[in-house]
């Protein structure tokens, strides 16, 4: 692996050497010790075009804990505000010697153009392009999954499980790197979402479940695992650009309350990639319950950048 | 120098001698913790372990062998194809004030170890460190020495030195190739 761009072009093995590395990473965090020196001397820089606290400190937990140093670079109040283009910006962190560039931008793809231009030589680590991918995260997911519905699970994937991923599917780059992980795993998706959240030739594929209400999905599947996207707050009504007519209605047909939760298998967990809308996507009752893992996605989410870091950024550097 | 250096018999023999150079040494089992170094370091913790249990019967040869990871302690990171990183598994207790016996199976130039003292560092604080190791090949790079050694071996350094155990290769034997020929394993 030379970068983390998406999840489309990540090879099983290489996926569950990501989980499986992320495992001893997370088994390390356990320590009183928890720093380790294997990235000492390396350079990450957090690239970040649009606010991103949570995974933003993520990474830099991941990196810090690697010992590598990080530089935080993000738009407000830099040259990313005053226009400069990213190619100059690429040049710049070239310039700084940066091994590796996570990057966060509004533009679907701007982590490929980063990683292929050729105007900087580290490694890539996508946080998040546009409504395009958001590798990292699907990558916890799945940790997060395969850590509690896979008995033993190195070297393991996901065969046979079965998760619905339910809310903003057409803008969520979330869904849009867990469905190519998931089915590059071996598991079953069930995606749930009004008909206008769904990107165009989804309901064409053969591969994946689509429901139009939590309840059809339900009755529908025995599921190992649910996934609730946050509904974002400019996709609801108003201008012409509403997506679903109000958010009563939303909650009504697609948020996860305590019945439906207690609907589905006793081992099925509940996960989030938060923030959260409470009483939106997603009852209090449902967020708070011991089958809810949302803190644990935090923390994996550590692990797994840490691993991800690892793997890119520890082999020789002819290694392409 | 081409050939099978120590068999089975072989072997079993010298780990029967560290097993009780350990306990002499240490004056009995109390704070014994042995910690292998993946791959094949850690199925003769396992095997010393036992083979004390044998000896003392209030040894807890499961508990107090476990195995120690070093590849993110490693100083040739950088050198290699990415390293894909093994299990650490401590006693419960913890390794603080212990005794621990570092166990490998190739002592060559002394990386390993180094990278090991750093991995315990940052485990805890052990009353001492000591080294067992199946073959001593020499080479050192380092100010490093093994407490026990099952075979010293001179070699050069153009040779190959290949330790298999049969829980991870089907076979107890110690093998060692001329200059020039590449076979599996480490």
């Amino acid at each position: 692996m030379r970068h983390l761009l998406d999840t489309d072009t990540l090879s099983r093995e290489d996926a569950i050497l990501i989980l499986d590395t992320a495992a001893q990473m997370a088994a390390t965090q356990e320590r009183e010790m928890r720093k380790l020196p294997t990235l000492r001397g390396r350079t990450v820089v957090n690239l970040f075009f649009e606010d991103s606290t949570r995974t933003r400190i993520s990474f830099e937990a991941a990196a810090k804990r690697l010992s590598a140093d990080v530089i935080n670079f993000s738009a407000k109040g830099s040259s990313l505000s005053k226009g400069e283009s990213l190619k100059d910006t690429a040049l710049t962190l070239q310039a700084m010697g940066a091994d590796a560039v996570v990057v966060r931008h509004w533009a679907s793809g701007a982590a490929h153009r980063l990683a292929t231009s050729g105007w900087m030589h580290g490694h890539v680590l996508n946080a998040g392009d546009g409504t395009h991918q958001h590798p990292t995260q699907a990558l916890l997911d799945a940790f997060t999954m395969r850590r509690h519905l896979v008995s033993e699970p190195t070297g393991k994937a996901l065969e046979g499980l079965t998760f619905a991923i339910v809310g903003d599917i057409l803008h969520s780059r979330v869904a849009g790197s867990n469905i190519p992980l998931l089915k590059t795993l071996g598991a079953n998706v069930v995606v749930v979402a009004p008909p206008t959240l769904l990107p165009y030739g989804m309901t064409e594929r053969e591969d994946i479940a689509i429901h139009y209400t939590l309840d059809d999905a339900l009755d529908a599947h025995e599921l190992d695992g649910i996934m609730m996207l946050r509904v974002q707050r400019e996709r609801m009504t108003g201008g012409g650009s509403g997506f679903f007519p109000s958010p009563e209605e939303y909650t009504r047909l697609f948020g996860l309350d305590g019945d439906r939760m207690r609907r589905m298998p006793d081992h099925a967990i509940v996960l989030h990639p938060g923030p959260m809308n409470r009483g939106l996507e997603i009852s209090a009752e449902a967020a708070d319950s011991p089958r809810s893992v949302i803190v644990e996605q935090v923390s994996n989410g550590v692990a797994v950048r840490m691993a991800s870091l690892y793997l890119l950024l520890a082999g020789e550097e002819a290694a392409e | 120098m081409t050939g099978t250096v120590l068999g089975a018999p072989d072997i079993a023999r010298a780990l029967t001698r560290i097993a009780h150079e350990i306990l002499e040494r240490n004056e009995g089992h109390d704070s014994l913790v042995l910690l292998g170094i993946p791959t094949r370091g850690v199925p003769l913790a396992h095997r010393l372990a036992a083979r004390i249990a044998q000896v003392e019967p209030g040894f807890d040869p499961t508990d107090r062998a476990g195995a120690l990871d070093i590849t993110m302690y490693r100083d040739d990171l950088h050198r290699q194809p990415t390293r894909a990183i093994g299990e650490t598994t401590l006693p419960a207790e913890g390794i603080d004030d212990r005794t621990i016996v570092l166990v490998d199976d190739v002592f060559h130039t002394g990386r390993t170890i180094r990278a090991a003292l750093d991995a315990i560092k940052d485990l805890g604080r052990p009353r001492a460190v000591q080294l067992a190791v199946l073959v001593d090949r020499g080479h050192r790079e380092l100010p490093i020495r093994a407490d026990f050694v099952g075979k010293n071996l001179p070699t050069a350094k153009t040779e190959r030195v290949d330790v298999h155990l049969e829980e991870t290769d089907d076979a107890d034997e110690v093998l060692i190739s001329g200059a020039g020929s590449k076979g599996a394993g480490a």
